[in-house]
Formats: C-alpha cells, sequence, structure tokens
C-alpha cells in the first residue's frame, strides 16, 4: 500500500473476488491531456474499506499524488477531479454524487455532494465514477452512455451560464441518442454536471452545479472542473441499477424506509426555507450582514411570503426521494421577470439574503438564481461577497476600489460585485480567491497586517462556513462543529463527539445519499440496508469505529499535508464566533471557549489523534493505514 | 430497480417540470391497428394495451402511431413495451400506498375520446407547464 501505486496492481490481500451488491463494478480513468480514457476496478476489500463516495476518493487522492500533497496547489493539472457514487446511490432514497480532489480551498479534502440524476445515470452505464487527470487542450464536456464514454467539443458551451448549459445540453444529447437509436422510442432527460462562469474563470470558490439551483458546493470543486477545461459531465442509460446482495432484503428495507420518511413531513411542506425567518427569530444563528449579527424578527423573509409570491411548484424530487424539499420559484414580473430557482433553501435564503442585509424575498430569490447561473457557490462564493459588504462598511474597501457603492441589502450592487467575481473583473479578481486568501490580498493592497482582515473573515480551514452560527448554541452545530470537522466550514459535515460523527454526514457521503433521507429511517434500520445492498458485514459498530475512522483518519492526513493550517490553533472558530452576540433573545452571548478547548481535545482522543490532532502512530496501524505513518511522523513535536 | 424499463416513466426535460408518461388509452388505439404484425390487442377488462412478446418484431410502428409516443422497445429483449395495468391490480399503486403515500388510487372511468388528448410528447407537454409555471421565460427553458 504506497501512495502513488495503481491501485489495480495493489496487492493488497483479498478475500473475496467480484464486485459487491450496489457496486457497477468499473471506473473510468480519464487523462485529459493524453486524451486517453481508461477503465479500472477496485479490489473488493478497498470498496469494504473505503465503501465509496468521500471514503473512496480520499483513498484514489491518497493512492495517487500523497507524495506530492504538499507541493501542488488545488488547480494544477496533477490534482484529480473525482466524481464518486456509493453502494447506496440510487437504491436507498435520495440520490446523490460525491465531487472530489484536492480541495483548491483547503488544500484538504472535501467529499461535496450534490442531488442529481447524474449519478443514477452514471452508475447504470456501468461505472460507480470518474476520475480526471490532467487539463484538455479544449473546452470539453464528458458523455457517458451504454455506448461507453467519449469526450465531445464543448467550445460552443463554454462561457455560457448555467442555465443556458443546462437547456442546450438537455437537447444536444437527447438529439444525439435519438439519432443513434432512431427506433427505440423515447428517453428520460439525460444527467449532468456541469460549471458556469465561476467555474471557467477559476473563482476558487466555485460550485460544480447540476439541475438549475443544485450544487456540489463546499471545496471549490468548479474551479478545479473549469482549469481542466470539462465544462460538463452527461450520462444517459438504459441499463438497470447494479444487483444487490441480498434483493428481498433490499425490498423489505426500502419500504420500511419509506414508511418512515413519510412521516417526515416538514421539509416536504416548507423546504429548509422555513428557516429563513425560523434560524433568525427562533435560534438567533443567521448570518446577517457577514455574520456581524445573528437574530432578526424580519417577517418579510418569512416562508409564507415565498409561497404566496413566488413558489409556482410546492413539491420538487430528484430520483427515489420522499423528502421533497425543493419547491421552484419564479420571478414573473419587473425587471428580473424570468429568475427560476427553488426554495431558495434555507442556506442562500441568509447567504444571498441577510448575509448580504436583503430582507426581501423578490431580491433574495434574484440573487439566488444570479448565483446559480454564474457557478458561484450559493454559500462560499455569497460569503465571500457579505465580506466584501463588511470591509466597505468598515471603509477598508472603499468606493473606488470598488467602482460602486456596496451597501447593504441593495441587490443592485451585490449582483454587479458578483459578475465581477464570475469574471474575475477589478476587485472581482482578488474576491474570486475565496474570502480567506483575498483577507491577504486586501491587506497587502491596502498594507494593513493580514489579522485585521481576517477578524472578519468567517471561515474554518478556508471553507467559508454554512449558515447556521454557533454563538447562540441553539442550532444544531455548536463548540466544535467547524472546529474540529476535516472540511472545516462545511455545515453538511460538522464534528459533534468523533463517535457519532461516523454514523451521519461521513457514512451518508461515503453511501452516497442526502442527509435528508437519513432523517427518519433509524441508524440500525439504514446499516441493515447497506448490508443487504453489499453483503459486507457492517454494522452502526463497525463502521463508528474502524470504518468511519479511517477515512476521517486519511481525510485528516492529507489536510495536515496540505501545511496550510497550523494545528490546534487553526483548529478553531473564526474571530467573529467570539463576539458576543450584539442583539436578539442571546444577546451577550457567544461561543464557549474553554468549552471548545475541552471538546476538541475529547474528539482528538477519540479518533486516537495527540494533544495537537496529529494521527498517532498505534490508531493509523489499527485502522490499517501504517503507510500513512511516515507522512505523519515530521508533523509530531 | 430499472428506471428506463418503468412503464410508468416521469420525463424532466427541464428541472422542475416532471411529466409522468405512459398509455393513455385512446378510444381508437391507433397502436393496435397500426401494428402489422398482430401483436397488439386490447384487454378487455381494463381497456390496457397487451403486447404478444413473440409477435413483436421490434419494427416501431406502434411507436410511430402513438399520438404520444408513449410504447418503446424494452432495454433488455427490444420489444414493444406499454403499460398493461398489471392485468387490473397496478403494482404502482401498491407500492404506493404501502410506502404510505397515498397519492396513486384505482378509479374505474369509462373510455372517451378525450383520453386521446392526454396521449402526448412529455417534452411538448412540459413545454407548455413551462408557460403556466414561468410565464413568458417559459417558452425558453425548453429547446
Amino acid at each position: 500500500m504506497s501512495p502513488g501505486t495503481d491501485p489495480v496492481e495493489r496487492g493488497t490481500v483479498q478475500n473475496t473476488s467480484g464486485t459487491p451488491g450496489g457496486y457497477a463494478g468499473k471506473w473510468l480513468d480519464i487523462d485529459l491531456t493524453k486524451n486517453k480514457i481508461e477503465e479500472i476496478k477496485f479490489p473488493y476489500s478497498t470498496l469494504e474499506e473505503y465503501f465509496g463516495g468521500r471514503g473512496i476518493a480520499t483513498k484514489i487522492l491518497w493512492d495517487r499524488i500523497a507524495d506530492k500533497w504538499t507541493e501542488i496547489d488545488g488547480l494544477e493539472p496533477e490534482n484529480p477531479l473525482i466524481f464518486a457514487t456509493g453502494p447506496m446511490t440510487g437504491i436507498y432514497p435520495g440520490a446523490r454524487i460525491c465531487v472530489s480532489g484536492k480541495s483548491p480551498v483547503s488544500n484538504g479534502v472535501v467529499g461535496s455532494t450534490a442531488a442529481t440524476e447524474f449519478a443514477v445515470e452514471i452508475k447504470n452505464t456501468g461505472y460507480d465514477g470518474i476520475i480526471f487527470t490532467g487539463k484538455s487542450p479544449k473546452p470539453v464536456y464528458l458523455l457517458v452512455t451504454d455506448d461507453g464514454p467519449e469526450l465531445v467539443d464543448a467550445s460552443h458551451l463554454w462561457g455560457l451560464d448555467g442555465e443556458k448549459t443546462l437547456i442546450k445540453l438537455n437537447k444536444e444529447v437527447k438529439d444525439t441518442l435519438k439519432k443513434r437509436y432512431p427506433r427505440v422510442g423515447l428517453w428520460k432527460a439525460p444527467g449532468s454536471m456541469y460549471v458556469g462562469p465561476a467555474g471557467e474563470n477559476m473563482v476558487r470558490n466555485a460550485c460544480v452545479m447540476t439541475k438549475l439551483c443544485h450544487a456540489a458546493g463546499y471545496g471549490g470543486y468548479g474551479s478545479l472542473m473549469g482549469s481542466k477545461n470539462i465544462k460538463a459531465v452527461v450520462a444517459k442509460s438504459r441499463n438497470m441499477f447494479p444487483t444487490v446482495d441480498a434483493p428481498e432484503s433490499v425490498k423489505l428495507l426500502w419500504r420500511k424506509a419509506h414508511a418512515e420518511l413519510i412521516k417526515v413531513s416538514d421539509f416536504r411542506r416548507w423546504g429548509t426555507g422555513h428557516l429563513g425567518y425560523g434560524a433568525g427569530a427562533g435560534t438567533s444563528s443567521e448570518p446577517i450582514r457577514n455574520w456581524q449579527e445573528e437574530w432578526h424578527d424580519e417577517t418579510s423573509i418569512g416562508v409564507n411570503r415565498y409561497m404566496d409570491r413566488f413558489w409556482v411548484k410546492t413539491k420538487w424530487a430528484d430520483f427515489n426521494c420522499t423528502t421533497n424539499c425543493m419547491k421552484v420559484s419564479c420571478i414573473k414580473t419587473g425587471p428580473w421577470k424570468g429568475d427560476i430557482t427553488d426554495v431558495p433553501d434555507y442556506e442562500l435564503q441568509a447567504y444571498c439574503g441577510t448575509n448580504m442585509g436583503i430582507f426581501d424575498p423578490e431580491g433574495n430569490v434574484h440573487m439566488s438564481t444570479l448565483m446559480d447561473k454564474l457557478g458561484h457557490s450559493g454559500i462560499n462564493g455569497a460569503n465571500t461577497l457579505g465580506y466584501a459588504g463588511e470591509l466597505y462598511q468598515r471603509g477598508i474597501l472603499t468606493e473606488e476600489d470598488i467602482g460602486f457603492k456596496l451597501e447593504w441589502g441593495n441587490v443592485e450592487a451585490f449582483d454587479k460585485l458578483a459578475h465581477m467575481m464570475a469574471y474575475r473583473e477589478g476587485i472581482g479578481d482578488v474576491l474570486a480567491e475565496g474570502t480567506y486568501r483575498a483577507a491577504f490580498k486586501i491587506a497587502e493592497m491596502k498594507g494593513l497586517d493580514p489579522e485585521e482582515l481576517l477578524k472578519y473573515a468567517v471561515h474554518v480551514k478556508g471553507i467559508e462556513i454554512g449558515a447556521h452560527g454557533t454563538r447562540s448554541d441553539k442550532d444544531y452545530t455548536h463548540d466544535i462543529s467547524y472546529a474540529a470537522s476535516v472540511q472545516g466550514g462545511d455545515h453538511t459535515s460538522v464534528a459533534v463527539d468523533g463517535y457519532n460523527d461516523m454514523s451521519g454526514a461521513l457514512f451518508y457521503d461515503c453511501a452516497v445519499f442526502c442527509t435528508f433521507t437519513a432523517r427518519g429511517p433509524s441508524a440500525a434500520l439504514i446499516f441493515d440496508f447497506a448490508k443487504a445492498i453489499t453483503g459486507f458485514p457492517i454494522t452502526l459498530k463497525s463502521w463508528r469505529s474502524v470504518t468511519g475512522p479511517r477515512i476521517i483518519n486519511l481525510q485528516k492526513a492529507l489536510l495536515l499535508m496540505g501545511e496550510m493550517w497550523e494545528p490546534v490553533k487553526d483548529d478553531d472558530n473564526p474571530p467573529r464566533f467570539y463576539e458576543p452576540l450584539p442583539t436578539g433573545p442571546y444577546e451577550g452571548k457567544t461561543t464557549d471557549r474553554e468549552r471548545v478547548d475541552i471538546r476538541l481535545q475529547a474528539y482528538f482522543d477519540t479518533l486516537g489523534w495527540d494533544e495537537r490532532g496529529i494521527p498517532k502512530k498505534e490508531t493509523l496501524e489499527r485502522l490499517n493505514l501504517a503507510d500513512v505513518e511516515p507522512y505523519m511522523a515530521k508533523y509530531r513535536l | 430497480m430499472w428506471p428506463e424499463a418503468s412503464r410508468v416513466r416521469v420525463f424532466m426535460p427541464f428541472p422542475g417540470l416532471e411529466v409522468p408518461h405512459l398509455c393513455a388509452q385512446c378510444q381508437d388505439y391507433p397502436c393496435i391497428s397500426a401494428c402489422p404484425f398482430k401483436a397488439l390487442s386490447k384487454d378487455e377488462n381494463t381497456g390496457a394495451v397487451i403486447v404478444d412478446r413473440e409477435a413483436c418484431t421490434s419494427c416501431g410502428a406502434c411507436i410511430r402511431a402513438c399520438p404520444g409516443t408513449v410504447p418503446y422497445l424494452h432495454p433488455k429483449d427490444n420489444k414493444a413495451t406499454i403499460c398493461d395495468l398489471c392485468g387490473g391490480d397496478p403494482k404502482c399503486v401498491e407500492v404506493c400506498t404501502e410506502a404510505g403515500y397515498n397519492a396513486l388510487t384505482i378509479v374505474n372511468e369509462g373510455p372517451s375520446i378525450h383520453r386521446k388528448l392526454y396521449s402526448r410528447d412529455p417534452v411538448e407537454t412540459a413545454k407548455d407547464l413551462a408557460v403556466k409555471l414561468f410565464g413568458e421565460k417559459g417558452e425558453e427553458v425548453i429547446e
């Protein structure tokens, strides 16, 4: 097991041959520089040890580039871009795909998932995932059908926004299939993922988009995709899902899961957007004006306002999804006529709304649509826009620097800045580096101490924090939620206590299905499901004590090897999260630093890390990660 | 699971525009009369179109004759495939009930000339729905 070795030839012990249930069995390995497409397989043992999605992606990254991890930047051609399904994708309700690589933002690994039929289609064409390396000399998209993979010229799509890209791709691929199979009748639309202008122009925190307003947002993989000249990946299959290990059990469990899921009705009725008012007025944990406040009682941003004026459809689900958290919003009159997006969901109500000082649903729907069209992450890119807003408020960035007044709540101004960021124009070029890196650049520009600018940068490990604060302690995010997480500010993968984490987001990201379709069914049911699909002797206990920690340890090792973050010092919340809340029912309350310190040490201890968060030798050996040890020794004191 | 082999398929040519697509049982059954090999017949009890898979030659005449391009060649055996209402005890209704959604129920409806109007290309239906949902913008979202 040494890094850089081809996983196919790597001689790990194989106690079982063949493909486990739920896996298509093959992966596409595409070298864009050499224009070479190969099929590879992973040994049974690797699948059992890393499962899929985030787990297998981390393992691939380790095997391929661990020895040069510290040196290469996330946007260099050598960095693989990985699309990974998991054995439960499409079979368990709520299909998603995991996008990964060395994060251009955190220098570690982020498993960034998105709900999309692309996950279902790629799996049914016979591939569990795709690894892209190198860089294409010209814009391309990958089309995978039952005839196999092909790289198609995408010059005509390059430069188009997300919406137009999707419309054109749907038409183009439909026509191609009709030509190839003139007699079979109609096909459902293909599954696709794509980048907008932000990804093309390598805005570091840009996301990989799908279905108009779904995204693999955290990690900045849109910029990695753009850096490789990949405009889109598209798949369409007429084949069935891979067979499962115990079909009768799966059928029974599928019904049991649905019977539980039907009872979870809040998201089905209101979407996550009901928190737009709820998290502000209730839990006081919603970002307002770059997190200067986390409380508001503005009923204008209540879910009913969206429902009454903008929702044109109250239920919209992805394949095999029971949660229906998406609704469809559309602006039908005025300057933003024709803007179409989802609820917007809570994250974008906060980040493309309150965090820019926008409390008007119309402005919020517009900013959400715009971020999606440009291919910005509606959380991460929007965090950077909010950061610029505060720098303007404080007079650090001036009207001269920006080119116009950037006042809170001014939709036109934030709209303009989002464009400048996507096309890297003016100050937009600086902001396109993401909040953390932009802070350093602006400090240099202004001759200020970087600490002066980092005070207002709301991120952990460079990953701009999701829209759930820790100061009131009333949301699901607390003390070490972000501070200890190997995925930093990612609100979908927060740290709890190092043991329970393993059966939460990490498992769903590896399996790969949606966190929201895990709400309802018990953990025991979900793990029975995993076992019935794969045939692995997987249990809640085995996952929490061995498989989960193995993946987190490997992610942690790669994060350390990124050498961007100082152990312990950077395993912390941003300064803003220690300022007392200025308003609301929890006024004066703030994140308890002492508690952070205690919980952080407990977290390290549970995962078998030393007091500085470096995985211990015996931990690595226990988890079959002995080859990681030589890399870790130098980080220990 | 086999999404493209289901006789009840939900098309989504643009996000949020889902169009269920299945046999509407036209009163004059153009598919049956179009089949040169007499492979298609009407189930007298349910009104569904039954395909004789032995007789079907995969010529596609039924697909072309259908006003909604509903039949398709099954990915496995390449034979014409149309919803047969599971002989009067549809599985889709059963699973919908078992899973607790109760969105589908069996209704007994007599034949009507208007049934044929519901047999449409799902993309055409989606284009109409797009305008209904999105107004003018709806005219641009499906090419």
